[in-house]
């Protein structure tokens, strides 16, 4: 399937001899060292990727990473140096000023950071200005910004101005504006930075909601990883107008691929993030029920070098079978594992949080079934395997 | 050294002389608009018996401030004025301003709305600007003769000169000031440039832009009365008799004139100016 939005090798530089810098860049200098020799300023290098319909896209990185610059390339409030912007297969740097305009109107809503709300106009004004410039008659533009303020729960507030709302609300205002356009692609820059934390949350779980409802394509900006790794489908990491790494949250916190990365990464609770799936190791050995006796399940303990193993029955979870268990049965002459598998164990869904996993944990001394729905066994995590992935994660910290 | 001299007055005398033979029909036109305008708007004021155009402005002012004390002060002043017998100078002055300040208006907002859309007009228009406020008033009495003789005409050419560089100046700064964000908003939505005017950089700079008019309105008031030594009449007309025949009385009477005027103009405008500001 084609992306919806595909940028390649896209060029932002500052100045009135690009070509200059374009050079430097490709030699492989770095920023400050172009800034210093040709007074070309490097908003966004060699920058190519692609969203899909639907997605939600976070670029994050610190002030001056290039993250602002990238998304006003997208729409153009910021021309592009070099590189293409491929809006469904069409070229949007290609477009005259009027297909720009229309393009806008028609494709792009953007929410910024200080919201950005024209602070003459009253609530509905401002929910209505895309429409009114669009020449959309009266009537109708009041009701779709009237549903457009529904939508983002802000009903009764028409005819305040902005200043008399607080940041949150002023926010939901510059969200209904952008959406009363019915645009398919959402740039949020750094929507919700200006908010307090609490505020903050609030709205990121409701732009989850409207998303889920929407299904908009949606390119957020945001330099904080905890918001990213919540908000984003996938991440892209930028620092002095690079990409350096795009991927899943996960991905990015499991793997950094640069050092700057990784010191991004070593401010986020890793426990928060990781799940039973990615520390859960491979069973070495599974018992069967039906054909397994004691001597069986002890071989294999042996064989695999473990005191305890899991047992499955038809496909599914049946117990645990420790090596204590099995070699008093088979002591006792037992056939098969009936009397002495353990069925009250502690099982997880692979999306567990490893913060949930400690005490599940420390309370027992067998290792935790990771289970799907239909109760398979996809892999079982032990203390040590827990502690090893917190380790690599906090590896970053020791490096760096 | 003589004859090494730069001819820089000559060459603004060349100047003069050639406006005044070769664009008559420009001066001509002005002066027979402008002459119009100020008769007009004088027959109009004088028809009314003075009380009752002390009530009208008196309601235009309360009307434009929304404070009771400058509808107050409006009509107490006013009375002492006509109290004083200044009557007839003052209603002069105050077309004179009038005129002044619409003719400043018409040429200095588009002027500002340029210099601030496009910056080689900045470039071109602000060190023009510099000049024009640093240029001792007197001098923009002199090409007002050869162009339309001793007169009123003459007095409100120098004046618009004179009055006009915060009005460009004060448009253009506010509309510089709308903050970046939200001009990208406008622009994000695909609004033109007219749109992002009208809606968005205009409504934004009207304070800046009332406060521009307020400046020109009070010099537009100090170089009316400077105007009366080519021929300007009025409140001015009548300081400059009072220095001719040595008149401290009539002089001041008429300082104390002037000095009512600026400050019930400056009110009003500087009211209706704040006024916006809430909305």
């Amino acid at each position: 399937m084609a992306h919806k939005i595909e940028v390649k090798n896209l060029y932002k530089i500052f100045g009135t001899h690009p070509e200059k810098a374009l050079g430097l860049l490709k030699e492989g200098r770095t920023k400050d060292e172009i800034l210093n020799k040709t007074g070309q300023g490097v908003g966004v290098a060699d920058v190519s990727f692609h969203v899909d319909e639907g997605e939600i896209l976070v670029i994050m990185g610190l002030s001056g990473s290039g993250k602002s610059t990238l998304v006003r390339c997208l729409n153009r409030l910021i021309e592009p140096s070099y590189g293409h912007i491929l809006l469904e297969g069409k070229d949007v740097t290609k477009l005259n000023k009027e297909e720009l305009r229309i393009l806008r109107q028609t494709r792009f809503g953007m929410v910024f950071q200080h919201f950005a709300l024209f602070p003459r106009r009253t609530v509905i004004k401002n929910v209505e200005y895309g429409l009114e410039i669009q020449k959309v008659d009266q009537a109708e533009r009041q009701e779709r910004a009237q549903a457009a303020l529904e939508q983002v729960g802000l009903k009764g507030w028409e005819n305040s101005y902005p200043s008399q709302l607080s940041g949150g609300m002023q926010q939901r205002v510059g969200l209904a504006r952008a959406l009363a356009l019915d645009p398919d692609i959402m740039l949020m820059d750094e929507a919700f930075s200006a908010l307090d934390p609490l505020i903050r949350r609030d709205m990121q779980d409701e732009l989850l909601k409207l998303q889920e409802k929407m299904h908009k394509t949606i390119i957020f900006i945001s330099h904080d990883l905890d918001e990213a790794l919540k908000l984003g489908d996938r991440i892209i990491l930028m620092k002095d107008g690079y990409i350096v790494q795009e991927g899943t949250a996960e991905e990015i916190l499991t793997n950094p691929a640069t050092r700057y990365v990784e010191k991004f990464v070593e401010d986020v609770d890793i426990s928060k993030v990781l799940t039973a799936e990615t520390i859960m190791k491979n069973p070495i050995e599974i018992a069967s029920y039906a054909h397994d006796g004691p001597k069986a399940a002890l071989w294999k303990m042996n064989q695999a070098g473990i005191s305890s193993i899991f047992v499955q029955h038809k496909g599914r979870l049946e117990g645990i079978v420790t090596a204590e268990g099995a070699a008093a049965a088979l002591k006792n002459g037992e056939k098969d594992l009936a009397g002495i598998v353990i069925r009250d164990i502690h099982k997880v869904s692979p999306e567990t949080p490893a913060n949930d996993l400690f005490p599940i944990l420390a309370e027992n001394s067998t290792p935790v079934a990771v289970v799907d729905k239909e109760e398979r066994l996809l892999g079982v995590i032990v203390k040590g395997s827990l502690l090893a992935a917190l380790s690599e994660g906090a590896l970053g910290n020791g490096t760096s | 050294m003589e004859h090494l001299r730069i001819p820089i007055g000559k060459t603004i005398e060349l100047t003069i002389d050639f406006i005044t033979e070769h664009f008559s029909f420009a001066t001509k036109a002005f002066a027979d608009v402008t002459e119009t305008g100020i008769s007009f708007l004088v027959d109009t004021m004088m028809f009314f018996p003075p009380w009752v155009l002390i009530f009208i402005f008196a309601a235009i002012a309360f009307f434009l401030s929304r404070r009771k004390s400058i509808a107050a002060f409006t009509v107490l002043g006013l009375a002492l004025i006509w109290n004083m017998g200044l009557w007839a100078p003052t209603v002069s002055t105050i077309a004179l301003v009038l005129i002044s300040t619409l003719i400043a208006m018409l040429i200095g907002l588009p002027l500002g709305i340029l210099s601030a859309l496009n910056s080689t007009a900045y470039r071109i228009i602000m060190p023009i600007l510099d000049v024009m406020q640093t240029m001792p008033a007197f001098v923009y009495l002199i090409p007002a003769i050869p162009f339309f003789g001793l007169g009123p005409v003459g007095a409100i050419f120098s004046t618009v000169i004179f009055s006009m560089p915060p009005a460009i100046r004060l448009t253009c700064l506010g509309i510089k000031q709308v903050p970046v964000e939200l001009v990208e908003a406008a622009d994000s939505f695909g609004s033109t440039r007219s749109q992002k005017l009208f809606k968005l950089q205009l409504p934004m700079a009207t304070p800046t832009i009332m406060a521009g008019i307020n400046q020109t309105i009070m010099l537009a008031l100090s170089m009316v009365v400077i105007a009366a030594m080519i021929g300007a009449k009025g409140l001015g007309g009548e300081v400059w008799k009072a220095i001719q025949r040595l008149e401290p009385d009539k002089g001041f009477e008429a300082g104390i004139a002037i000095v009512i005027v600026a400050i019930i103009l400056d009110r009003i405008m500087q009211k209706a100016g704040a006024g916006q500001k809430t909305a």
